[in-house]
C-alpha cells in the first residue's frame, strides 16, 4: 500500500499541476466591472488540490497515516487479474457501442461475461444475452424515447422504428 | 382557520376517481423511474410532460407531483439494493443504505426508507399549508452571499463525511468542484478546462456521468474484489414481521427522521436548491450530530432515514417557490413549472387567490401521493429482494449494462460513456487508498450553484470577502460553517493533548 500511496499522491500532485495550468488559460485574477475571472474558481482550487496533496506526501514521508505505514499489497495477482478482465471487458463493450452498437456489444460482453468469468450455463447465458437487448429496446427506446447508439447496424432497425414508433 | 377549509376541499378534488388513479398511476411510474440508475425524477417529468395534455391542468400537475414524489421513494431502491442512486437525490441514501444490505438488512432499510421519505413528505406537507406566504417572503430575500453561504455549510458537513482523512477529503471536495467547472463559464461565456480540445467538454461533465461511474462501475469493481469470485447471496426473509421489527427499531430514528424532514423542507425552499443538496446535508448533519458518527457509512439506520426524510421533504418544499414565485425550486419543479405555463396557469402569489382550487387540490394530492407512495413502495419490497439474490455474476454485468445505458441516456453521446468508464476505474483505484468518493460527487452536484453565488457576491462587494459575514443570515450561516469545518481539527487536537497522559 505504501507504494500504491506515493505514486498516487504524486500522479495528482502532477494532475493539479496540470489544472492549474489548464484554469490559467482563462484570467484568474479581479477583472473590474466583471468580478474574478473565469478561471479564477479552478485555478485556486486546483492549488488546494496541490496543498493536500503534498500534505499526503508529508504524512507519507513520517509514516502519520495508516495507509502511509501499511506494507499490505495493494493488489494481489487475483485482484489484479480479476481487475484487467472486467475492465478490460468493459472497455471492449463501449468501443464496440461505438462500432456494432449497443445491441451488437452488450450481449457479447453478457455472453463473454456470464460464460468466461461466471461459469454459467449455455443456456442461462444465451436466454440473459437474448433477453436483455430485446428488453433494454421495448423499455428506452420505445417507452421513454431515448435512442440508444446503434453503429453500423443501424439499418437493420428501421422496420422496427416504423412498427413501433 | 380558512387554510383548513381549503385544504378540506382540496382533498374533495384529490379524491376525485381521475385525479386518485393519477396519483396511484404516477407514484408507481415514479417509483420505477427513481429505481433505475440513470433516471431520476427529472427525466421522468420531463418526458411524461407531453402526456399529460390528455387531463385537465389540475390533473396534470397531480400526476407529475405524484410521479416526483414516486421517484424520491424510488431511488432508495437502487441506492440500497444495487448501490447505485436511483437518482441524484438518492445519493446520500447508498452511503449506508448499502452496507445495511450487505448486512442482511437489505429490508429494514428499504422499510426505513420509505417510512422515512412518508414522516418526510406529510411534516412537509403540513409546514406547506402553514407557512407558505411567509416564508415566500424571506426566500425572496436570499440573495447570492446567502445562497453561497449555505454551500459553504454544505461543504462543512461533507468534511465530515470524508472520516478522519483530512486532506484526502479535501482534495475530493476540490477535484468535484473543479470538475463542475468544466465547459462554458457561467458569467464570461468563455470555454474553461476543455481537456484535449474535445467537443464534448464543452457540454461540462455531467453529475451522473460522475455519479454513474463512481457508483455503477467503480462499486462494481469494488464488489468484485471483495467478494473474491465467491458469490454471496444475502438471504433476506421478508414478512409481515419482519417489517413490524423494522418499523419498531425505527422508533429511535424518530429524532433524526424530524430533523431531515425540517432541513429538506427549508432546503428545498431556496431556489435551485432541491432534493439532491437537502439530502445531503441532512446526512452530514445526522453524522455530525450523532453519538457515534464513526459508525454512518458502515450501515447505520439514521444514515438512510435522514437522507430520506430530507428529499421527500425538500420536492414538497420545491414547490413553494414554484407556486408562489414563480420560481423554481429544483430541476424537477423547474419543468413543473414550464408545464404550469403550457397549461395556462401563472405562477405568483395571484395563484393562491384566484386558482384556490388548483393550489389546495395539489397539496391534498401531495399528502395522498405521500400515502400511497408509501404503501406501494412496502408492497414491492419481496420483489426488490428477489434482485439481491441474483447471482453476481449475473448481477455486475447486468449494472454494467445498466450503466452503460444510463451514461448514456442523459446527453446520448459516447464521450459521456468513455468519461464514465475513467472515472469508475479511477475512482476504484482512488477508493482503495481511502481516498472518499461522496465529497467529489456532492460537489460536482453543489459547484454549478456554488461558484455563480460566489462570484456574484464578490461583485456587489467590490471583492471583499467581507460580505459573507456582513449580512445578517449568510454571517450566522457562515459562521456554522466554520465551526463545523474546524470541529475535526479540535478532535484531533484534543487527541494530541490526550496521548501522552
Amino acid at each position: 500500500m505504501r507504494r500504491a500511496e506515493l505514486v498516487m499522491a504524486v500522479v495528482l500532485a502532477f494532475f493539479s499541476i496540470y489544472l492549474m495550468w489548464k484554469s490559467a488559460e482563462l484570467p484568474i485574477g479581479w477583472i473590474p466591472g466583471e468580478g474574478p475571472g473565469g478561471g479564477a474558481f479552478p485555478f485556486w482550487l486546483s492549488t488546494g488540490m496541490l496543498v493536500c496533496t503534498l500534505w499526503i506526501l508529508l504524512r507519507w514521508f513520517r509514516r502519520t497515516s495508516p495507509i502511509a505505514r501499511s506494507t499490505a499489497v495493494y493488489m494481489d495477482s487475483h485482484a489484479l487479474k480479476m481487475f484487467l478482465l472486467v475492465a478490460g471487458s468493459l472497455t471492449a463493450m463501449i468501443a464496440g457501442v461505438e462500432v456494432i452498437g449497443i445491441y451488437g456489444a452488450v450481449p457479447l460482453f453478457l455472453i463473454f461475461y456470464m460464460r468466461v468469468l461466471g461459469r454459467h450455463s449455455w443456456k442461462l447465458t444465451g436466454m440473459v444475452a437474448l433477453a436483455t437487448p430485446i428488453i433494454a429496446f421495448f423499455f428506452f427506446e420505445i417507452a421513454l424515447n431515448i435512442t440508444l447508439p446503434k453503429g453500423f447496424t443501424e439499418p437493420l432497425f428501421y422496420p422496427l422504428y416504423d412498427i413501433f414508433l | 382557520m380558512d387554510v383548513f377549509s381549503l385544504l378540506i376541499d382540496g382533498f374533495f378534488i384529490a379524491f376525485q376517481p381521475l385525479n386518485l388513479a393519477l396519483i396511484v398511476f404516477g407514484c408507481t411510474i415514479g417509483l420505477f423511474i427513481g429505481a433505475m440508475p440513470g433516471l431520476g425524477s427529472v427525466n421522468g417529468v420531463a418526458i411524461l410532460l407531453p402526456m399529460t395534455f390528455l387531463v385537465p391542468p389540475t390533473g396534470a400537475i397531480i400526476f407529475l407531483a405524484a410521479l416526483y414524489y414516486g421517484a424520491m421513494y424510488g431511488g432508495a431502491i437502487s441506492s440500497i439494493m444495487l448501490g447505485i442512486p436511483g437518482a441524484s437525490t438518492a445519493v446520500a441514501t447508498t452511503f449506508d443504505g448499502r452496507p445495511m444490505a450487505l448486512k442482511g438488512m437489505a429490508d429494514t432499510a428499504l422499510v426505513a426508507a420509505a417510512t422515512a421519505s412518508f414522516i418526510g413528505g406529510t411534516i412537509s406537507v403540513v409546514l406547506f399549508t402553514l407557512f407558505a406566504p411567509p416564508l415566500a417572503e424571506v426566500a425572496l430575500t436570499f440573495g447570492s452571499p446567502e445562497i453561497f453561504a449555505l454551500m459553504i455549510l454544505a461543504f462543512a458537513t461533507f468534511v465530515g463525511l470524508g472520516g478522519d482523512d483530512l486532506p484526502k477529503t479535501l482534495f475530493s471536495i476540490f477535484i468535484g468542484l473543479v470538475m463542475s467547472a468544466v465547459g462554458l463559464d457561467i458569467i464570461s461565456g468563455q470555454p474553461r478546462l476543455i481537456f484535449f480540445g474535445l467537443p464534448g467538454f464543452y457540454r461540462g461533465i455531467n453529475f451522473l456521468v460522475l455519479a454513474i461511474g463512481i457508483y455503477g462501475i467503480g462499486e462494481m469493481l469494488w464488489t468484485i474484489e471483495l467478494n473474491r469470485g465467491q458469490v454471496k447471496v444475502t438471504q433476506a426473509k421478508v414478512s409481515l414481521r419482519r417489517i413490524g421489527v423494522s418499523l419498531g427499531a425505527l422508533r429511535h430514528s424518530i429524532k433524526t427522521m424530524i430533523m431531515g424532514s425540517f432541513l429538506g423542507y427549508f432546503v428545498g425552499i431556496l431556489p435551485a436548491a432541491g432534493a439532491t443538496p437537502g439530502s445531503l446535508m441532512a446526512y452530514g448533519v445526522a453524522k455530525t450530530l450523532s453519538k457515534h458518527p464513526e459508525e454512518f457509512g458502515t450501515g447505520k439506520i439514521d444514515g438512510v432515514v435522514a437522507p430520506e426524510a430530507a428529499n421527500n421533504a425538500a420536492s414538497t418544499g420545491s414547490m413553494l417557490p414554484m407556486l408562489t414565485l414563480g420560481i423554481p425550486g429544483s430541476p424537477t419543479t423547474a419543468i413543473l413549472l414550464g408545464g404550469m405555463v403550457i397549461w395556462g396557469l401563472e405562477p405568483g402569489p395571484m395563484l393562491f387567490v384566484e386558482n384556490k382550487d388548483f393550489v389546495w387540490g395539489l397539496i391534498a394530492s401531495l399528502y395522498a401521493a405521500n400515502l400511497f407512495a408509501l404503501l406501494i413502495n412496502i408492497a414491492f419490497i419481496p420483489a426488490f429482494i428477489w434482485v439481491l439474490r441474483m447471482p453476481f455474476t449475473i448481477l455486475a454485468p447486468m449494472i454494467f449494462v445498466l450503466s452503460l445505458i444510463g451514461g448514456y441516456a442523459p446527453t446520448q453521446a459516447m464521450h459521456d460513456v468513455w468519461l464514465m468508464l475513467i472515472f469508475g476505474v479511477v475512482g476504484y483505484l482512488m477508493r482503495k487508498l481511502d481516498y472518499p468518493m461522496a465529497p467529489m460527487v456532492l460537489a460536482i452536484v453543489l459547484g454549478p450553484l456554488a461558484e455563480p453565488a460566489m462570484r456574484q457576491s464578490l461583485l456587489i462587494s467590490n471583492g471583499s470577502f467581507a460580505i459573507f459575514f456582513t449580512r445578517p443570515i449568510a454571517g450566522s450561516i457562515m459562521v456554522i460553517a466554520l465551526i463545523l469545518l474546524f470541529l475535526p481539527l479540535l478532535k484531533t487536537a484534543k487527541t494530541m493533548i490526550r496521548r501522552p497522559r
